[in-house]
């Protein structure tokens, strides 16, 4: 992929090449491991990006770099923004965690934040979402929208995140529909419209009529709507891909927490942490929720957004059995953010193994 | 597995097998007059783009077919200069294409991503897709199913039955005999990369004009090398080109229909296993004692100069 690096190389002189205001404004540096235009992922982190733009105004100025594959060109693209004067760099992708540390540590007086890692420095803190909280209304509606009782779930690689959110699904469509089943498949990828669209097929034809992904494309929404399935957006509002089939979307909105750790860093109030956010704070929403919902389904996604967004519900508190009949999280127990990284079990129920 | 299972299984293996076919197809025809284009990964992405640009440009995915074989046979002509022209190394100029391929397709297409087009609609053939089961199968698909099949059956009649074929034939296995008796080598293989040009701008565009239909970067995720495979595994015979091609479909289909019936078998293993098998077939490929065996045109991967032949 040399010519790949040589386009991020020229990326980032076209970057860090930005004239410098006048009255010197607060530098933020973004490094995405897709394209902007993915409508997914990198996509929402620079919406974050220029919303943050918007509110300081003249005070802030941004860059980012797309498309930074994960490795060692990660590491000299963050060095790169470091040396160019950021004062701020946001890293969005979990591989560029290691890059991320080592060049914390050389730039001491400069501030990173990495998405969706575990490894922290005293100039540098890590940030993610709970997703879960999205997935566990996702696994809501599929659950009443099903009427084979089969739900599908594309997975993309078998790690907590995404069994953690396997797992809220199925809990939430067993309590709506305790007949329900769930059929898993893996694409290995987080973007493969290609694969993504094999995936839904292939559990379309055996029977699935509501599609949960947890990949980034929108393929799987464009082959439900082609079949006239069901299936719920992931990261970004992909309802106009999927008119009729589009159920919700569970977006991600970074600009809340972009706009508070750039207004901490400013005031020198900034302490790095592991910062989890959700519906309570603005950063998951459900996205241009369908208008051909049935009244009770549409009732029931919003009462249990509610129950989640006033923290008067969790989805992972006990008693909570694994498929093997162990007690995972036992009664009056919730998994703390810690015990929520290191989900590596199926929920009982789920007829399935997860691969190693 | 019930029939409506298998039913769908089968039909699923024939679209996830038409990419392929249309690419194969051309690179056969190439290899037959000995020139090795690698580049296939790169002008499949470029016929993908472009396929995709035009036929949301114009509305019209007839156009977008259009563009992505005038485009692919450009790329192929790039190739062909550097070979024919120049006598560049078959195998590193191939490569570079690829490379080449992949990052100006992600270039120009940036516009485009997450754009949708209405695509090709399915046609089903009358009276035929009312057949129980193989109906289903075979004659439900859209147009461009039908036309790999169409080219395929017309390839294999030229390659196999008329004086062109042997021309081809000639000059892939002795382009100096060739040369002898009056053919034109080099303008022979010119026509042969473009039309393997072409015919990878077709397989990309069915990516991105039927099969998603969208276009993100490297959407082809490798499927150009896998057709490079199958001409070797088919020993460079059309039928069983076609023959592969649906069966390469019907393995990548069930490694997905297997995980959704609750097999635990490590998907990434079964991922892998296509580029594994393509990889070992590079490796034979490069290996001469093994070529003549395989039945490999003789002078596959060698440069031709009719200057040097006077």
């Amino acid at each position: 992929m040399k010519l790949k690096s040589l386009l991020v190389g020229l990326g980032l002189l076209a970057g860090v090449a930005t004239v410098q205001a006048a009255d010197d404004p607060f530098k933020v540096g973004f490094v995405y491991v897709g394209p902007v235009g993915d409508l997914g992922w990198s996509y929402e982190h620079d919406r974050g990006r220029q919303e943050l733009q918007e509110f300081f105004g003249d005070k802030v100025e941004t860059t980012y770099v797309e498309n930074v594959p994960e490795g060692a060109d990660a590491q000299r693209v963050i060095t790169q923004l470091a040396k160019a004067g950021n004062d701020l760099i946001f890293s969005t992708s979990f591989g560029f965690m290691n890059p991320t540390l080592k060049v914390a540590k050389r730039f001491p007086n400069v501030t990173f934040e990495h998405a969706t890692g575990y490894k922290r420095s005293k100039n540098m803190g890590t940030y993610v979402l709970r997703t879960y909280e999205g997935r566990y209304v996702s696994g809501i509606a599929a659950g009443m929208l099903t009427e084979s009782n089969t739900i599908g779930y594309i997975g993309s690689f078998p790690i907590p995140e995404v069994i953690r959110d396997i797992n809220a699904s199925y809990m939430a469509a067993k309590s709506v529909n305790p007949a329900v089943t769930m059929k898993i498949v893996w694409v290995n990828s987080w973007y493969d419209p290609g694969k993504e669209t094999d995936a839904a097929n292939a559990l379309m034809d055996q029977g699935v009529d509501v599609l949960l992904q947890h990949t980034d494309s929108p393929a799987p929404l464009i082959a439900a709507e082609k079949r006239g399935a069901r299936a719920i957006g992931q990261a970004s509002d992909q309802s106009s891909f999927a008119p009729n089939a589009h159920v919700f979307s569970v977006r991600d909105d970074w600009a809340p927490y972009y706009i508070k750790v750039t207004q901490e860093v400013m005031d020198g109030t900034y302490e790095p942490k592991d910062f989890w956010g959700g519906f309570q704070e603005d950063m998951l929403s459900l996205a241009s929720i369908n208008d051909n919902l049935p009244k009770n389904v549409r009732a029931k996604i919003d009462e249990t957004y509610d129950l989640i967004n006033s923290g008067k519900f969790h989805p992972f508190t006990g008693p909570i059995k694994d498929n093997k009949g162990n007690i995972v999280v036992p009664e009056g127990h919730t998994l703390s953010d810690t015990e929520l990284a290191q989900v590596n079990w199926y929920v009982e129920g789920i007829t399935d193994e997860i691969p190693r | 597995m019930d029939i409506d299972l298998i039913t769908q299984v089968l039909f699923a293996a024939i679209k996830t097998g038409t990419p392929l076919l249309f690419i194969a197809l051309g690179e056969a025809i190439c290899e037959k007059t000995g020139v090795l284009n690698l580049g296939q990964e790169g002008m499949m992405l470029m016929g993908a783009v472009v396929g995709f640009m035009a036929a949301y440009g114009t509305g019209n995915a007839g156009f977008g077919l259009l563009g992505a074989m005038i485009i692919g046979m450009v790329m192929s002509l790039i190739f062909g200069f550097l070979v024919l022209h120049l006598g560049a190394n078959q195998v590193a100029t191939g490569l570079a294409l690829t490379i080449f391929g992949t990052g100006l397709s992600a270039f120009i297409g940036s516009g485009v991503v997450g754009q949708t087009i209405t695509g090709f609609q399915p046609l089903s053939i009358p009276v035929l897709s009312d057949i129980p089961v193989l109906g289903k199968v075979l004659f439900s698909h859209d147009v461009m199913v039908y036309l790999a099949v169409l080219l395929a059956i017309i390839i294999a009649f030229v390659a196999n039955k008329t004086r062109l074929g042997l021309t081809i034939k000639a000059v892939g296995e002795n382009p100096n005999a060739a040369n002898a008796i009056g053919i034109k080598v080099l303008r022979v293989r010119y026509l042969a990369v473009m039309f393997g040009g072409a015919m990878a701008g077709l397989g990309g565009a069915y990516m991105s004009l039927v099969y998603t239909p969208m276009w993100v970067e490297n959407m082809t995720a490798g499927r150009g090398w896998i057709a490079l495979a199958l001409v070797v595994f088919a020993s460079w015979r059309i039928g069983n080109i076609v023959l592969g091609a649906y069966l390469f479909g019907l393995a990548s289909i069930m490694h997905l229909v297997l995980q959704g019936m609750g097999w635990s078998i490590s998907p990434n293993l079964l991922a892998m296993l296509p580029y594994v098998a393509t990889i070992i077939v590079m490796v034979i490929i490069s290996a001469d004692k093994y070529k003549e065996k395989l039945l490999a045109p003789r002078s596959l991967g060698k440069p031709f100069d009719p200057r040097q032949m006077a």
